[in-house]
C-alpha cells in the first residue's frame, strides 16, 4: 500500500459507522441484541431498532444495570452490544465490567462513543482519555479503536463473531472517510498503509488520519514514512510493530488519549523488551480536556498534524544521534 | 417428589457441609450461608427445573443466580448434593489450585455457576438478562436471584428494580435474605433498609414475605410465587432469616457473618446438626483434574 490509495471522499463520524454496521448485523446474525442507556441518536442506534425493536433494550440513565443485563443476555447464548458514551461505558462501570463480563468472560460487545477531545463542547467531564488503558488492562479483553467509518462499520461486523468481551471506541465528529469500503476487518492485525524507511508511525483512531497527512509532508522533505494504522490495541499486532521499527530504527505513536496507558505504553512495552529504540508520542499529557470545537482542542493539546511532523523529526534526530 | 421432611434432611447435611468448609478453610462466611439453607435447598431440589449435567445458557430450564456472592459455602454445598460435582471437591474450598474459589466464578468452570459475583449489587442485573433471552427464545423457565439485604444498600439494585418492572420481566423471582444483618452490624445501625415494603412496591413489584427458615413455609411459598409468574410483574420475596440458624451461639448476632468456627466450635455446631447424606472426607491435597496442570 501507499499513501496515494488513501484519499479522503467524503466525511461522515466512526458513530455512523457503527450504527451501519450494527444494522446490518441485525439482518444477518438473529442472535445480536442491542442495549443503550438513553443515547440511541448519538449511538446512531436508530436503524437497528426499527427493524429488530424486540432486540433492543432502552435500559435508561443505568449504565451499571446495563452492563449486567448485557452480562446475562451473553450468559443465555447471546451476543450484545451496548451503547452510551466512552465515560460512562468504562470509568463508570468499571467494576461491572471487571466482575460480570470481563472475569466472567462474558460475549459482551462494550460500544462507545464520544471518546476523547475531539467530543468537543461537552467539556472534560464527557471527554474520557483513560479509557484505552483502562480497558486493556482487563485479562481477556479485546481493545479496538477503529479511524474512519468504514473501518469501524467493518469492526462492528467482525467483533460479532470473536467470541469474547470487545471494547470498541469510536467517536463524535464527522471524520474524513478514506479506507476502502469493503475491507476486511481482522482483530489483531494492524494495516500497514505505506513502506518507508526513515521512521516508523503508529497511529490509532482518528489519528490515522492526521497521520496520513503528517507522512504526506514529510514525504515532501524527503522523509519516508512506514506508517502502520492500529486499529486493534488489544491483542497488539506485536510483529507488525517489530517489522516496522526493525526497518526504520524509531517510532512516533499518535492517539486521542493520555500518553499513560494507551497504545504509546503498549508499544513502548513491545520494543524495550524486543527491539529498543527512540521513541516519541503524539498523547495527551497527564491533563483533562476542557469545552471546544474538536479541531481546536487537538490543536490546544498537540494532537495535530504538526505535532506528529515535529516528533517524527525529533525522533530521527534522536536515532541519527 | 421429596417430602418437606426430607428436605430437611438435606438441608441438615448443606448445613453440615457449610460449617465443614469454613471451619477448613478458616475463613469465610457461615452466618448467612446457614440462613439461606433451607431456600437454597428447597429451590434444587423441589422448585427449579435444572440439569446438573451443566450447560452456561441454562436454555429450557430454571435458572439460579446467588449476587451476595459471599455466601458461596451454600451454593457449593447445593451444588455438589444435586450432582453438578462431586461432593469430596467441597474439601478444596477457598484453597490455591481450586475451582471453588472464596466468591463463585466462572473463571475455573465450576458446573452451576454463570456469573461471579461477590462485588455486590451485580446478580439481579444478570439475572434480568438471562430472564430478557428467555422472553426472546420463549423459554417458559423462570430465573431467580437471591440478594443480601445489605446489598440492596447498593445503588445498582434499584437500576436493575426499575429495568424490570418497566420491562414486564415477570419470569423474574429475586428473593432478599432479609436477616437484618451486615458485616458492620444491624442493618438498622449500619445503613437502614427502611420500609422495604414500601420501597419494593413503589417500584413496581409484586412482593410476597416468607419465613426462610420454616421448610414448609419456603416450598409453599416458591411454589404459590412460580404460579404468579408471566402476570407482568417481577417478583421479589422478602424472606426473613436468621443468620446462623439454627447453630445456637452463631444467631442473634452479626458476629458469625465472615468469621470461621475454631475446633471446639466446629465440633459444638456439627454436633447440633444431625449427619443425613454423609459428610465429604476432608483432603487437605485434593486438586480437580482439571485443574492439575495449572
Amino acid at each position: 500500500m501507499s499513501l496515494d490509495q488513501f484519499v479522503a471522499t467524503d466525511k461522515k463520524a466512526t458513530r455512523d459507522g457503527f450504527g451501519a454496521g450494527l444494522q446490518e448485523l441485525g439482518n444477518t446474525n438473529p442472535n445480536v441484541v442491542a442495549l443503550c442507556a438513553d443515547l440511541v441518536g448519538s449511538l446512531k442506534m436508530q436503524k437497528f431498532i426499527a427493524e429488530h425493536p424486540d432486540r433492543f433494550f432502552q435500559v435508561g440513565i443505568a449504565e451499571a444495570n446495563m452492563m449486567g443485563i448485557a452480562a446475562g443476555l451473553a450468559t443465555a447464548g447471546k451476543i450484545p452490544y451496548t451503547g452510551t458514551f466512552a465515560n460512562f461505558s468504562t470509568g463508570r462501570v468499571y467494576d461491572q465490567i471487571r466482575q460480570s463480563i470481563a472475569y466472567s468472560h462474558k460475549n459482551v460487545k462494550v460500544c462507545a462513543s464520544h471518546a476523547g477531545l475531539t467530543l468537543g463542547e461537552d467539556g472534560a467531564t464527557h471527554q474520557i482519555l483513560e479509557d484505552i488503558g483502562l480497558m486493556q488492562m482487563l485479562p481477556g479483553f479485546t481493545v479496538i479503536n477503529p479511524c474512519d467509518f468504514n473501518q469501524t462499520k467493518a469492526a462492528t461486523i467482525a467483533i460479532a463473531d470473536h467470541d469474547g468481551p470487545v471494547y470498541l471506541r469510536f467517536g463524535r465528529p464527522g471524520w474524513p472517510v478514506f479506507m476502502p469500503a469493503d475491507q476486511p476487518f481482522e482483530i489483531g492485525k494492524a494495516i500497514h498503509m505505506n513502506a518507508g524507511t526513515d521512521v516508523s508511525i503508529f497511529a490509532t483512531g482518528h489519528m490515522v488520519w492526521f497521520a496520513v497527512e503528517a507522512a504526506r509532508e514529510l514525504s515532501k522533505t524527503g522523509v519516508s514514512v512506514d506508517l502502520i494504522n492500529i486499529h486493534t490495541i488489544k491483542p497488539l499486532d506485536r510483529a507488525a510493530v517489530l517489522s516496522s521499527v526493525q526497518k526504520t530504527g524509531c517510532a512516533v505513536v499518535a492517539e486521542e488519549h493520555q500518553l499513560l496507558g494507551g497504545l504509546g505504553s503498549a508499544i513502548s512495552q513491545v520494543l524495550v523488551q524486543e527491539h529498543p529504540a527512540p521513541m516519541e508520542f503524539v498523547a495527551v499529557q497527564d491533563s483533562f480536556g476542557e469545552s471546544g470545537k474538536p479541531t481546536q482542542l487537538l490543536d490546544k493539546y498537540g494532537l495535530g498534524v504538526e505535532n506528529i511532523i515535529a516528533q517524527a523529526k525529533k525522533v530521527m534526530a534522536r536515532k541519527a544521534g | 417428589m421429596p417430602e418437606i421432611q426430607e428436605l430437611e434432611r438435606i438441608a441438615s447435611q448443606v448445613r453440615r457441609d457449610i460449617i465443614r468448609q469454613t471451619h477448613y478453610a478458616g475463613s469465610g462466611h457461615p452466618g448467612g450461608s446457614l440462613g439461606c439453607a433451607d431456600l437454597l435447598t428447597a429451590l434444587y431440589f423441589e422448585i427449579m427445573e435444572h440439569d446438573a449435567n451443566f450447560q452456561m445458557d441454562g436454555k429450557n430450564q430454571d435458572v439460579f443466580f446467588l449476587s451476595n456472592g459471599h455466601i458461596s459455602p451454600v451454593f457449593y454445598s447445593v451444588l455438589a448434593r444435586s450432582g453438578y460435582f462431586g461432593v469430596e471437591e467441597l474439601t478444596s474450598f477457598r484453597n490455591i489450585n481450586s475451582r471453588l474459589q472464596g466468591h463463585p466464578t466462572t473463571h475455573e468452570g465450576l458446573p452451576g455457576v454463570r456469573i461471579a459475583s461477590g462485588s455486590l449489587g451485580q446478580g439481579m442485573s444478570v439475572a434480568i438478562g438471562v430472564a430478557l433471552a428467555k422472553k426472546l427464545d420463549q423459554d417458559q423457565h423462570t430465573v431467580y436471584c437471591l440478594t443480601g439485604d445489605g446489598e440492596l444498600q447498593e445503588g445498582q439494585v434499584w437500576e436493575a428494580a426499575m429495568f424490570a418492572a418497566h420491562h414486564k420481566v415477570d419470569n423474574l423471582v429475586v428473593i432478599v435474605d432479609w436477616n437484618g444483618k451486615q458485616i458492620d452490624g444491624e442493618t438498622d445501625d449500619v445503613m437502614s433498609l427502611g420500609d422495604l415494603h414500601a420501597k419494593w412496591n413503589a417500584f413496581g413489584w409484586q412482593i410476597t414475605e416468607m419465613d426462610g427458615n420454616n421448610m414448609q413455609e419456603v416450598v409453599t411459598t416458591l411454589q404459590k410465587v412460580k404460579g404468579q409468574a408471566g402476570q407482568e410483574k417481577p417478583q421479589v420475596i422478602l424472606m426473613k432469616t436468621e443468620m446462623g440458624y439454627p447453630i445456637d451461639f452463631m444467631v442473634g448476632t452479626h458476629k458469625w457473618h465472615g468469621v470461621a468456627p475454631n475446633a471446639e466450635q466446629t465440633e459444638n455446631a456439627l454436633s447440633q446438626l444431625e449427619e443425613t447424606l454423609g459428610d465429604y472426607t476432608y483432603n487437605p491435597d485434593y486438586i480437580h483434574d482439571s485443574l492439575k496442570d495449572h
